[in-house]
């Protein structure tokens, strides 16, 4: 009894401990906020036009993709020193860490390139050539898959992680932007931000098994771009960040259902959830903010300030 | 529809066996790999007299665009199982094209890039050979090939000057410069040009203050301080609107009239399907990859042919075919979209073979605005704010398309009331 109230204590401790760190692409820096106040703690400069960023699985390390510095850069996350740089090739701008956090996937989009890193030896160890110009890229939780989604080719390349090769392509609708991976490794959830869809695929077999346009009403169907994509650990809902539309869709993840539209900030682009899955948060690039929303109700709760483009988000307990 | 990098080799294995059995070889190829060819045909041009020495002449413009999109395309060849091959046709200046073109583009080679001129592109379209051939005509923006003129085997990849006109006259009915000085030169594309922008002008409300033709020389010392102050006295208006196509002294204008106004039209602030200030939507990727290729910036040109090859690259892939009416089909259905680096998908205008596109608003240094210019509503895409609609078209001779929802549509709209519109957008800044 003693014990659970100590946990819960501490759980509610570290909850309000949380941080969330966000690259602003036009600072240069990174933004460090205080989701449960609500406020920006401190900007800290970080490297040229920082985009794609990552935790390691046990939050001690922050790996931002600086990309005019070719490079992605290891900080820890108590000190935000910058503790390494890694040798990600030219323009790295979105990556993934696999489960047990010691390899990096980059995309190298000006030449179609994955560039695969060893974090702790910070070498190279493989590049593995890819359709034009790759963006989204994910590794599944169960390790068995690393895809990587070329823009130009509109193609979800299947990688296996064993040998670094491809081993299936699946043909998806133009200009695929993100893709993540369901948390039991069975689905595979792809934007397309030309066609303004949502596409699920099978894992197992690779195909595309639901096609969801994600029109909203008065909305022009030319502003329809989403990007980013994340779904809860339960697979309850799927969430996805429509750029210039500037709302992000609430998907039921089971029927693949459009619940809801929730209004948030210009041009929003990458997605986040707090430790617990209680909140989620969206970098809006065009109004220099991120947009809290509280996911029991579905409200967005709050807008933060954060920094002239925020770009890439992730939270830390 | 999923490409197992697996299979070929598996097919491969089948085949074999096959043809060892059937005791042919011949066909291994054929069942590996599908062929595309596309022919680039374009003839050397004349080094222009020079406005100024800081640009350079950039000798065959879209070229590198072309080259660019059939390895990329390769690149995507490589997982579908097919090959884009180019064949290059570049004629000398006192070269006879349609000789060439008769000549060098061979039977099986389907697609054509054209870098030529109008009365070039519609000998070429008229020609016996070309008429089971699709062209895409990567160069022109005159209005009657897309109009009156225009050829069922022809689609126009850069925005024509009519789309151009109305996008500056969009962002300039945004500003409330409606005061319009329109200065042109004496060419006949300069005439063309200027009916653009008094169709735009008309189009949306726009007034026409002055008119002047310039007839002035050619020289920057003379010109520029004693010729334009005395040619722009007298009248006033918002901006100069300016027809100089081939460059002769619109530059010249700026900082140099009458009365402090900016410059708009072939100079100054253009309307343009590309510009090396244009870095959104992905456009950077593009730069980069074209500068890292070309060693130069990106040019219209190369834009225009770089979308002709990726048109036919994302038809072919989507479609598995190499076939030109599937592929043709296919272009001018509702499912081609066509990623531009410019937000919007990009597709064709069945009726006259154009392609849909937003038009940048580009200064020297930076990058002023994309039309369609928010507010300017259509009902079916903004993108048809701009440039001769369904309704205007006097294209007969397109097929007509069979794809329900483009027809259906269309068969229900009315044309667009710019009148009421623009009041409406003006009536709406005022509040």
């Amino acid at each position: 009894m003693k014990y659970s109230i100590l946990m819960s204590m501490l759980l509610s401790c570290l909850a309000q401990a949380e941080t969330v760190f966000v690259t602003l692409e036009k600072d240069n820096a990174l933004a460090v906020v205080d989701p449960v106040e609500g406020k920006l703690l401190k900007t800290i400069e970080i490297g040229q036009r920082p985009r794609g960023i990552a935790l390691s699985p046990d939050y001690k390390y922050l790996y931002v993709a600086t990309s005019d510095d070719d490079t992605v850069k290891v900080f820890a996350t108590d000190s935000y020193q910058e503790v390494a740089q890694l040798p990600s090739g030219e323009d790295p701008e979105t990556f993934a860490l696999n489960p047990a956090g010691n390899l990096l996937y980059v995309s190298n989009e000006d030449d179609n390139l994955v560039t695969v890193i060893d974090v702790i030896n910070k070498k190279e160890i493989a590049q593995i050539k890819v359709g034009v110009e790759p963006e989204g890229i994910a590794v599944s939780p169960d390790n068995q898959w690393v895809i990587s989604a070329s823009e130009t080719t509109n193609m979800i390349h299947w990688i296996d992680p064993k040998t670094n090769e491809i081993v299936e392509n699946t043909l998806v609708d133009p200009r695929p932007r993100a893709a993540h991976f369901t948390a039991d490794s069975t689905q595979l959830w792809v934007t397309s931000e030309i066609a303004g869809t949502l596409m699920i695929l099978d894992v197992n077999t690779k195909q595309i098994i639901k096609t969801i346009r994600l029109d909203i009403p008065g909305v022009n169907a030319d502003k329809i771009q989403p990007v980013g994509v994340v779904v809860d650990k339960e697979r309850r809902w799927g969430y996805v960040a429509i750029g210039p539309a500037n709302r992000v869709a609430v998907i039921n993840a089971q029927t693949f259902e459009i619940e809801k539209f929730l209004l948030v900030g210009q041009r929003v682009w990458n997605l986040a959830f707090s430790p617990d899955q209680k909140r989620l948060y969206s970098t809006n690039g065009r109004s220099n903010d991120i947009s809290i929303i509280d996911l029991e109700s579905h409200k967005v709760t709050k807008s933060v300030a954060v920094g002239r483009f925020p770009w890439g988000i992730v939270a830390k307990p | 529809m999923i490409y197992a990098n697996k299979k070929p080799i598996f097919c491969f294995l089948q085949t074999l066996t096959l043809l060892i059995l059937c005791g042919s070889i011949n066909l291994v190829v054929a069942a590996d790999v599908q062929l595309i060819k596309v022919a680039y045909i374009t003839q050397e041009k004349k080094i222009p007299a020079a406005l100024s020495n800081l640009d350079d002449f950039v000798p065959l413009k879209g070229l590198a665009g072309t080259e660019l999109a059939i390895k990329d395309n390769n690149t995507t060849g490589q997982f579908t199982g097919q090959e884009f091959q180019l064949n290059k046709i570049i004629v000398a200046i006192d070269g006879d094209v349609i000789a060439m073109a008769k000549q060098k583009i061979t039977d099986d080679t389907v697609f054509v890039i054209a870098n030529l001129s109008v009365d070039q592109l519609k000998t070429l379209a008229d020609l016996e050979i070309t008429q089971n051939k699709l062209i895409f005509d990567a160069t022109t923006t005159d209005d009657s090939l897309r109009n009156s003129q225009c050829r069922d085997n022809i689609l126009h990849i850069l925005p024509s000057r009519a789309m151009r006109a109305d996008a500056l006259a969009q962002y300039l009915v945004k500003k409330k410069w409606r005061q319009w000085f329109v200065v042109s030169g004496p060419s006949e594309e300069d005439s063309l040009y200027t009916s653009a922008i008094k169709r735009a002008a008309k189009r949306f409300g726009m007034d026409i203050v002055a008119e002047k033709k310039w007839t002035h020389t050619y020289d920057a010392r003379r010109t520029a301080q004693s010729d334009v102050p005395v040619f722009t006295q007298d009248v006033d208006y918002d901006v100069l609107v300016v027809a100089d196509e081939e460059d002769l002294f619109g530059e010249y204008l700026a900082y140099r009239t009458w009365i402090p106004r900016p410059i708009v039209g072939t100079q100054g602030l253009i309307p343009t399907a590309w510009h090396r200030t244009h870095e959104q939507w992905g456009a950077v990727q593009m730069q980069n990859r074209f500068k890292a290729q070309a060693r130069r910036w990106m040019e219209e040109e190369d834009y225009a042919a770089y979308l002709a090859v990726r048109s036919i690259g994302e038809a072919s892939v989507r479609t598995h075919s190499n076939q030109m009416q599937a592929i043709k089909d296919y272009l001018l259905s509702d499912k081609f979209s066509l990623q531009g680096y410019k937000g919007n998908p990009l597709s064709f205008r069945a009726w006259n073979g154009q392609l849909r596109q937003p038009v940048l608003l580009a200064a020297a240094r930076s990058l002023v605005a994309v039309a369609p210019i928010e507010g300017f509503l259509h009902p079916k895409t903004t993108l048809d704010t701009l440039g001769y609609d369904q309704p205007e078209s006097a294209c007969n001779n397109m097929p007509k398309i069979k794809n329900e929802s483009i027809v259906e549509k269309q068969d229900n709209q009315s044309p667009v009331d710019w009148k009421k519109l623009i009041k409406q957008i003006i009536d709406k800044i005022k509040q």
